[in-house]
């Protein structure tokens, strides 16, 4: 073996050791993630890697010498599936499996097996040809410098460019690239027999990476993995919306066209401040009407209420109110809410729905996403309020989701004035939501809205944000979201959308 | 002759649209019909067609209104209103509305011509009642001005363009523009505004509707020599961009383009709408079927006296002023069994191209001519979508235009519902600009549908590439002799002047005799027309 293709072993060692450690360090960020608690998960992660390279060096003697290249070709093969197909796997079965930490930590201990494999055998394959001294610290070295390598590229450049599943298929591709070469670099050391098999598989692994990789490209996009920022467990485009789903450290969140809608941290906060005020004044409330609100959170708190004995949420997507299905955590955090036998889902354009409907409400929540498109805009117009009157019980309370006070002062207002122009009564409110800021709401009402309202018995003790005091503090506005000038939301201007794009646009 | 795929494509489209991107196979929707106005018996006419009714086929009545259009229902109304009951309305199609016709299918109602009514200023007090009649009208502020309920004006997004690739919000093509395209732009706005705000000694508007109540002082008469181009000129305006709007505002309301449209008539478009300067003009009522609906209650109103699927063959009166009743005479198209009416008068709500062929001596007796009333030929085709386009930019509007396209894009049926997602309807239109008219009034007539509907989503491919698989069904209609043109000299031709004067006991009442095709023209010349009537039968 002459020299250039020793330096392109080197180069190889090179390229073994980053991937190796990409893969250690995708397993720890994964972990953390997912599970949480980052110090233990990357401790334990690192140590069962590394215990694991260990087996694999010790059974790197295993290996009789005629079968070093061929082994050497096939453990890299390995390590490109194993490892390539890592995060894809894991994000996938995080939703949809009980025992998550066992294909977890079998799949670290597999690739560190793999991975503890490969520079033994490369240096098997290398010592007919070097000194002994020559040899370990060559290997030695590139194998330190692929490490410092990996562990800058990866903060830096691999996790936010490429986000966690690419950087996998992409790992995985440059070891199977690795093990193709090396049909033709270790040539003199393999059998012609099987040779063409061998490089059958290489091309084979190598496909079917660059397919998941274009795969992830249309699930997920580049862009979209940037925007969000944390990383995505299951999105999807419906015919209405893009939904997503993603999980840090902390909890998981509902994104829907980009925009946060819940983080499962403190959506209790949000979701009971949207909730209560509405049902806690009118007494009993029996039919509560939904609009929108499609993840079931709000209809868990309005069933806490035992008055309620008739729920009807609708939800233009039923991509949303079918995503628990799909997502047990979001059942778990939702308690199958939409399941109930008391709540009735229908899938319309609740501006279709309301005014094709004549059944009246003792209490309407509305949980429309924000204004930001004209499609959601006309949910919040005067003649979608006025077909909202057609649907009150002459005592019937509404809660309105109706974005940042702060952020959006002018929306905020904009939704309060449009309200008041069609006849209704309010008492704006707000809560402050860490996921989201500080957050507002309107109650409306064709009668004048109680000053003071009571959470029902039932609820004592029940709720982690409300307690009768903080309710009735949460309509208590500090001077920096007191009332702006806006315009009338109608059909015809759409000044809400208007409003809300430019001052959302200059908080970003 | 008939063209070749290709030929047509480029006739319609213009050389462009092929190198678009034009596949050698291209895929049509499964299910579309053409339709179009019943050319036949109009041609027998011309050949001299003339039935006579047997003696028990004859039929006394006050007043034959001959054609069950926007004219001719909105006269109906008024003798209604007036207590007249007795009177026919004779349509020659099988429904009623002329170019403000309406379709229907599952998903939704969609028009099939004239498609909105800008709210009309409080000048306009008959029209405001028909639309308080219709419920349209909430109230009416201090001035007279009818405050319109939100459900009924066009929702936003009201228009947006494609232009480079893009879809942007507007008409105008802001993208790219340079300052003094800017600067055009704004000194054609002021303009306008100029024109807006101008009255003359009498304190009449430059440019009001219906246009009756426009001034007919030299310093806005003599706008009518000049073409809405040649006037942009005069003005130093070359802006590409802002001739492009004007063009485009041309064609879509007058079928014509700015080269050869009436530089009065293009200011109309704008000055008219507005009601004070420095405002943004008046905003669109319109329904799902556009004007249909219009029709629709119009035709309610005249319930039975409405004969649809009368062919009127001749009109005839005794030559001494006063001699005996109006013979109005017709067949029905499909069995051709012909019948009369003996009226005391008839009211003429069809083109005056028409008037020339049925009323006998029209030309002889009275000297009229005819030949300045010039009439331009569209195309509409509605497509039933399974599903929206897959696009980028600014959202599905209300109307949709394509820049640089020859068709004027468009308007989408369910925008009203406030439906935005799924399937829907677009009702496209094209109007024939060429000036060759009769040449391509042939090859109109001898397009096949697959022709027609291949231009059609070859026009629509350019914006929206999926158009082909998502279209489930495409009709077009082909309107010969669709709308009245407002070329340079017609709003001051003596020929139109005198076209609506009465002939004896025939009164006129079309939107041909505004020289321009509109909604209100018609309505208020058919509340004119019933206003002759009524007096003359109160002297009587």
């Amino acid at each position: 073996m002459n020299r250039a293709p020793l330096l392109l072993l080197y180069l190889n060692v090179l390229v073994i050791a980053t991937c190796g450690l990409v893969y250690e360090l995708l397993a720890g960020t994964l972990a953390s993630y997912l599970l949480g608690d980052s110090v233990t998960q990357f401790s334990l992660i690192i140590g069962l890697y590394l215990s694991a390279m260990g087996a694999g060096a010790w059974l790197s003697r295993l290996v009789p010498d005629p079968r070093l290249g061929r082994c050497f070709i096939e453990v890299e093969l390995a390590v490109a599936l194993l490892g390539g197909f890592s995060a894809p796997l894991l994000f996938l079965a995080f939703s949809r499996l009980e025992v998550f930490g066992v294909l977890l930590y079998g799949m670290v201990f597999a690739i560190g097996l793999l991975v503890g494999l490969e520079l033994p055998l490369l240096m098997r394959i290398l010592k007919g040809h070097l000194d002994f001294e020559d040899l370990v610290s060559r290997v030695l070295t590139f194998d330190y410098a692929g490490a410092l390598f990996a562990s800058l590229l990866f903060p830096l450049l691999l996790v936010p460019r490429l986000g966690l599943v690419r950087t996998s298929l992409l790992c995985g591709i440059l070891n199977a690239g690795v093990g193709l070469w090396g049909t033709t670099l270790l040539r003199p050391l393999l059998t012609t027999r099987g040779l063409g098999g061998l490089r059958g598989r290489a091309c084979l692994v190598i496909g079917l990476l660059a397919a998941a990789l274009i795969k992830a490209d249309s699930l997920t996009s580049l862009a979209e993995e940037g925007a969000i920022g944390h990383p995505i467990l299951h999105a999807e485009s419906t015919p209405y919306q893009r939904i997503v789903l993603t999980k840090n450290e902390r909890g998981f969140q509902l994104h829907l066209n980009g925009h946060l809608q819940f983080n499962s941290v403190d959506e209790h906060r949000y979701h009971e401040a949207l909730v209560h005020p509405a049902l806690s004044t009118v007494r009993p409330p029996q039919s509560v009407l939904v609009l929108g609100g499609g993840d079931g959170l709000a209809v868990r708190e309005i069933l806490r209420h035992r008055s309620v004995k008739k729920v009807t949420l609708v939800d233009l997507d039923p991509g949303m109110t079918t995503l628990a299905d799909r997502f047990p955590p979001l059942e778990q955090l939702s308690r199958s809410a939409l399941k109930d036998p008391r709540v009735t889902v229908i899938n319309d354009d609740a501006f279709v729905w309301i005014s094709g409907d004549d059944t009246r409400f003792d209490a309407v929540i509305i949980d429309f996403p924000d204004p930001g498109t004209f499609a959601i805009g006309k949910l919040y117009s005067t003649r979608f309020y006025r077909l909202l009157q057609q649907r009150l019980r002459p005592d019937a309370l509404v809660s309105i989701q109706c974005t940042s006070p702060l952020v959006a002062p002018r929306s905020y207002w904009c939704i309060v004035k449009t309200l008041e122009a069609v006849g209704f009564h309010v008492r704006p409110y707000h809560a402050a939501v860490p996921s989201f800021g500080e957050w507002g709401y309107v109650l409306a009402a064709m009668k004048p809205v109680p000053q003071r309202l009571t959470l029902p018995p039932e609820l004592a003790g029940e709720l982690r944000f409300l307690t009768d005091g903080i309710l009735n503090s949460l309509f208590e506005l500090p001077p920096d979201l007191k009332r702006v000038d806006a315009d009338i939301n109608q059909l015809n201007s759409q000044a809400l959308v208007r409003y809300y794009d430019q001052e959302w646009g200059a908080w970003k | 002759m008939r063209l070749n795929r290709r030929e047509m494509i480029v006739a319609m489209l213009g050389a462009q649209a092929l190198l678009a991107g034009c596949s050698a196979s291209p895929q049509l929707p499964p299910a579309g019909e053409l339709f179009g106005q019943s050319f036949e018996i109009g041609h027998r006419l011309r050949d001299g067609f003339r039935p006579q009714p047997d003696q028990s086929a004859w039929r006394e009545v006050q007043v034959v209104i001959v054609g069950g259009g926007a004219a001719g229902l909105a006269a109906a109304r008024q003798l209604h209103q007036a207590g007249c009951a007795d009177f026919v309305v004779l349509e020659l199609e099988p429904v009623a509305g002329g170019t403000s016709r309406s379709g229907q299918c599952d998903l939704s109602a969609y028009p099939w011509a004239a498609h909105y009514v800008p709210v009309p200023l409080p000048h306009n007090q008959p029209l405001i009642a028909l639309l308080q009649e219709l419920g349209v009208v909430e109230s009416l502020a201090d001035d007279g001005s009818p405050v319109i309920r939100e459900e009924f004006l066009c929702r936003e997004p009201e228009e947006r363009v494609f232009f480079q690739k893009e879809w942007i919000e507007g008409l105008y093509p802001v993208t790219g523009a340079s300052p003094e395209d800017l600067a055009e732009l704004a000194a054609f706005r002021r303009e306008i505004d100029r024109w807006a705000a101008w009255r003359d000694a009498a304190g009449h508007r430059a440019f009001a509707i219906p246009t009756r109540l426009c001034s007919d002082d030299p310093e806005v008469t003599r706008l009518d020599q000049l073409s809405m181009a040649e006037w942009l000129r005069q003005q130093g305006w070359t802006s590409a961009r802002l001739h492009w709007v004007v063009d485009y505002s041309c064609r879509d309301d007058y079928g014509l383009p700015a080269e050869r449209t009436s530089a009065w008539a293009g200011l109309l478009y704008f000055a008219a709408r507005l009601k004070m300067p420095g405002d943004e003009h008046q905003p669109f009522i319109t329904w799902p079927e556009g004007n249909g609906h219009l029709i629709a209650h119009l035709a309610a109103l005249a319930g039975p006296r409405l004969q649809t699927g009368f062919a009127v063959t001749q009109i005839r009166q005794a030559a001494k002023p006063g001699g005996g009743p109006v013979e109005v005479l017709g067949v029905n198209p499909v069995s051709l069994a012909a019948s009369g009416f003996k009226a005391r008068h008839v009211i003429f709500a069809a083109p005056q191209f028409l008037a020339t062929r049925l009323v006998e001596g029209f030309s002889n007796r009275t000297a009229r001519k005819v030949d300045d009333f010039q009439y331009g030929s569209w195309f509409v085709a509605n497509l039933q979508l399974r599903d929206r386009p897959r696009e980028s930019g600014f959202p599905l509007c209300w109307d949709n235009v394509i820049h640089g396209s020859r068709s004027l894009g468009y308007v989408v049926a369910t925008h009203q519902s406030g439906r935005d997602h799924g399937p829907t309807v677009l009702t496209w239109y094209y109007p024939f600009c060429e000036a060759d008219i009769h040449g391509i009034r042939e090859q109109l007539l001898q397009a096949t549908w697959a022709d027609l509907a291949d231009v059609v989503l070859t026009d629509l491919e350019a914006a929206h590439p999926d158009i082909r698989s998502l279209t489930t069904r495409l009709d077009i209609f082909r309107w010969g002799h669709a709308m009245i043109q407002p070329r340079q000299g017609f709003h001051t031709s003596s020929q139109r002047l005198a076209a609506s004067l009465p002939d004896g006991r025939i009164h006129f009442a079309n939107t041909d005799l505004s020289g321009i095709a509109l909604f209100e023209e018609a309505f208020d010349h058919g509340c004119r027309a019933a206003d002759e009537v009524l007096a003359q039968l109160s002297n009587s």
